[in-house]
């Protein structure tokens, strides 16, 4: 990567919102398009001033529907691009989210997640985002999700979540939420070297023999605009061609390629953090912020004696199931925590097999560790 | 006998070299001036001395919108309302490209309203073909931001009572760099301004009144009418007074047509990288 | 060319002071070649046809659109000006310059 004006490796003490916007530029985003929305405007503001300074591009659209379009219309001339939003910029991409999944055009979107539902309260933190996600947009698609818990993770992240767009085509979240998007933390950059980008995949063959989405791939080698390959990307069910088409077995090859892409590679993508699980009876799983509360809890809850321990999903999307159900085969329990009324508990229920309890929080405050605690005892049996 | 086409009319076998024959005869109905419309930009394509692949289509949803599937160049049919911020972005980053949206007036005036008033603000460096064919005609004919008032359509069964875009002066007023309308009769004269369209930094635009068979069918009278009603009402002046250019069902009331705005602005993607040299050094 | 400074001479020798074809013009000959199975039927061509050399033909294509043919015996009207093929929605009309032939015009 050039170096120029990206941060230089070394121990920061960053802003979450702030070490997004590094990770972003040191990924390779050279396209930023957003709309002001509490909380995540630093992000925003910090990219109006850095993108010049590395030789990219800012734009402030009208709004957020236009900035996620502006963000995959970048991507169609090759260029990594990003978006950043809350709660209700987010309801608002979801459209696009399935035009970028259905062009796979890869784009990022940071969430910074905010109490809701609706107007909510702007500056205090929700996570209730977690199925919109991935259910957000209509139809048969697969997005890729991640979930910081420190400006350290919103670096790194930034950094994985443009490598997964790019290298599946497909539209990938930054789940982060108000405290860990604001809260000002230790950010190690690594030296450039250790960091790995992922170009996106060039055609191999000549403009005559390319097809846009060519099912022998579960992921196309992309063509780009303006360079001879003369290709038709349309919203409409297509075929290989990139043609229009009503047929079903068209169709059928289509969209099972586009939800395999993820699906068939879910154990390289999905990721998670243990914490005191080999010999935990109750597994208690939270994300974000509430991780970093549930960690304290489970301390608190060991010192007394109770054998529990943290299970935190790294990825939403695709859930990282075979992880937790390893860890439950001896019969442990799982406790979801999330600062909602109940969404990636659902999943949990469907995909783990163990009694699974859940605890919900209404948004605007993280569960202290104290309420977790108690939580755990009054659940805790054997 | 020799054979040679007439060398100074359009040649359709040059046109059709450019566009996606096998799917040809288009899904556009009988009578419907689209297709007329997209010769027009692909002959501009041909003669305005970019390199064919330098070209891109985007467009929107409608029947406008389909025009992007029959033209052998990068082209992206995103979703409704959208060609106009996908444009922009993907000229923003590669300026090198000659970005052309091409789109219904519904997609571009109504769901797409906010980018389109706001691309015009920021003077971005794209051209607009706007086929206004004063309904929306691929869902079945439901009136749109420039039905004129008391026309029949879908959803105005007792005539239109809301009222209609003049679209050539509100994009004057916005301060649009190119503004112009024609009409698919007109089609030596819609080359032409696709081609200035091509030289212009900054926000070009061609209003292009097309004839629909529903909205036509709908009103009484068929799309040959249409045509022949261009033939007898519009009025070219270059200068028009654009307040007055509003479109009506008055058939006494000439149809204004012309190259009425050219101004030299800088677009917004000239001025950003006037920023990066000097951020950037 | 005979020299000589008697005017009259010159004039009723060389004769004119025109060209001899001044009044003669080639006028180009075309055949629109319509692509049958591309027509819908519109009806813009014949419309617009300066000459009126196009009318519907009694036939339809497989798609049951009734498709232009050129009037019989006014083969010969059509000046290849192209405006069917500009006209046409469908890039159906390609029009072809058969010959040119002189003919006179008026003064």
């Amino acid at each position: 990567m050039s170096e120029g004006k990206l941060i230089k490796p070394g121990v920061y003490f960053m802003r979450g919102n702030d070490a997004c916007v590094e990770g972003a530029l040191v990924a390779g985003c050279r396209f930023f398009a957003g709309y002001p929305i509490t909380p995540s405007n630093e992000i925003s503001a910090r990219m109006s001033r850095r993108m010049p300074e590395v030789g990219g591009y800012f734009i402030q659209f009208e709004d957020e529907i236009g900035s996620i379009v502006a963000v995959l219309g970048a991507a169609a001339g090759g260029v990594k691009a990003m978006t950043a939003t809350s709660g209700p910029g987010f309801s608002l991409m979801m459209e696009t989210i399935g035009l970028s999944a259905m062009l796979e055009l890869p784009a990022v979107i940071v969430d910074i997640q905010r109490a809701g539902p609706s107007t909510g309260i702007p500056t205090l933190v929700g996570q209730g985002d977690i199925m919109q996600a991935k259910w957000g947009s209509h139809g048969d698609y697969e997005v890729v999700a991640y979930l910081p818990n420190s400006p350290q993770e919103m670096f790194d992240m930034m950094i994985d979540a443009f490598n997964t767009a790019w290298k599946y085509r497909v539209p990938v979240m930054v789940l982060s939420d108000q405290m860990v998007g604001q809260m000002i933390e230790k950010v190690v950059v690594r030296p450039y070297e250790e960091i790995k980008l992922f170009e996106r995949v060039k055609p191999t063959v000549p403009p005559e023999e390319y097809l846009p989405f060519d099912s022998k791939y579960l992921v196309p080698p992309m063509a780009i605009a303006g360079e001879g390959y003369r290709v038709h990307m349309t919203g409409l069910t297509h075929d290989e061609r990139g043609y229009p088409t009503t047929r079903h077995d068209v169709s059928t090859k289509l969209i099972e390629r586009l939800v395999k892409k993820i699906r068939e590679n879910e154990k390289e993508i999905g990721r998670w953090e243990e914490h005191l699980c080999e010999d935990a009876k109750l597994i208690v799983l939270a994300y974000g912020i509430t991780s970093r509360s549930a960690k304290r809890a489970i301390k608190d809850a060991r010192s007394e004696g109770l054998k529990v321990g943290l299970f935190r999903p790294i990825t939403a999307w695709p859930f990282p199931h075979w992880g937790l159900n390893k860890l439950v085969e001896s019969g442990a329990e799982v406790l979801v925590i999330e600062i909602n009324m109940g969404q990636m508990v659902h999943v949990v229920r469907e995909t783990v097999n163990t009694k699974v309890h859940f605890m919900p929080w209404a948004p605007g405050a993280v569960p202290p560790p104290e309420t977790i605690v108690k939580k755990i005892k009054e659940v805790y049996s054997k | 006998m020799s054979e040679s086409t007439p060398s100074q009319i359009t040649r359709i076998q040059e046109v059709k070299k450019l566009l996606r024959e096998e799917r040809l005869p288009h899904i556009w109905c009988p009578g419907c001036g689209i297709g007329i419309v997209l010769k027009c930009y692909v002959e501009a394509v041909l003669k305005s001395g970019i390199p064919v692949d330098k070209h891109v289509i985007v467009s929107g949803i409608g029947c406008s919108g389909r025009a992007a599937g029959y033209v052998r160049i990068d082209g992206y049919h995103v979703t409704h309302g959208r060609p106009i911020p996908f444009a922009v972005g993907l000229k923003t980053v590669r300026p090198e490209l000659e970005v052309t949206v091409f789109s219904g007036d519904g997609d571009l005036t109504a769901i797409g309203g906010n980018h389109f008033i706001h691309a015009i603000r920021r003077n971005d460096d794209i051209n607009v073909i706007l086929v206004n064919n004063f309904n929306y005609g691929m869902t079945g004919g439901q009136y749109s931001s420039t039905t004129p008032l008391g026309a029949r359509t879908l959803t105005s069964p007792y005539g239109f009572i809301e009222g209609s875009f003049n679209i050539p002066y509100m994009a004057a007023v916005l301060g649009a760099n190119f503004v112009a309308r024609w009409t698919p009769l007109h089609d030596r004269e819609l080359t032409k301004a696709i081609l200035e369209m091509f030289k212009v930094d900054g926000f070009a635009i061609v209003e292009v009144i097309t004839p629909c068979i529903l909205y036509a069918e709908m009103n009484g009278f068929t799309t040959l009418d249409w045509m022949k009603d261009f033939r007898d009402r519009c009025i070219i002046d270059h200068d028009a007074d654009l307040s007055k250019a509003n479109l009506t069902m008055d058939p006494n009331k000439p149809i204004i047509l012309g190259n009425f705005v050219r101004r030299d602005k800088p677009s917004y993607q000239t001025r950003y990288r006037e920023l990066l040299r000097k951020v950037k050094g | 060319m005979v020299e000589s400074t008697d005017a009259k001479l010159i004039t009723s020798h060389t004769g004119r002071r025109t060209p001899l074809n001044r009044n003669m013009r080639l006028r180009p000959i075309g055949e629109p070649r319509i692509s049958s199975e591309l027509c819908k039927g519109c009806g813009f061509c014949i419309e617009f046809c300066p000459k009126d050399v196009l009318e519907f033909s009694d036939k339809i294509n497989s798609q049951g659109y009734q498709y232009p043919r050129i009037k019989p015996g006014k083969e010969e009207e059509c000046i290849a000006c192209g405006m069917c093929e500009r006209i046409c929605p469908e890039f159906a009309i390609e029009v072809y310059e058969v010959k040119k032939v002189p003919i006179e015009v008026e003064a």
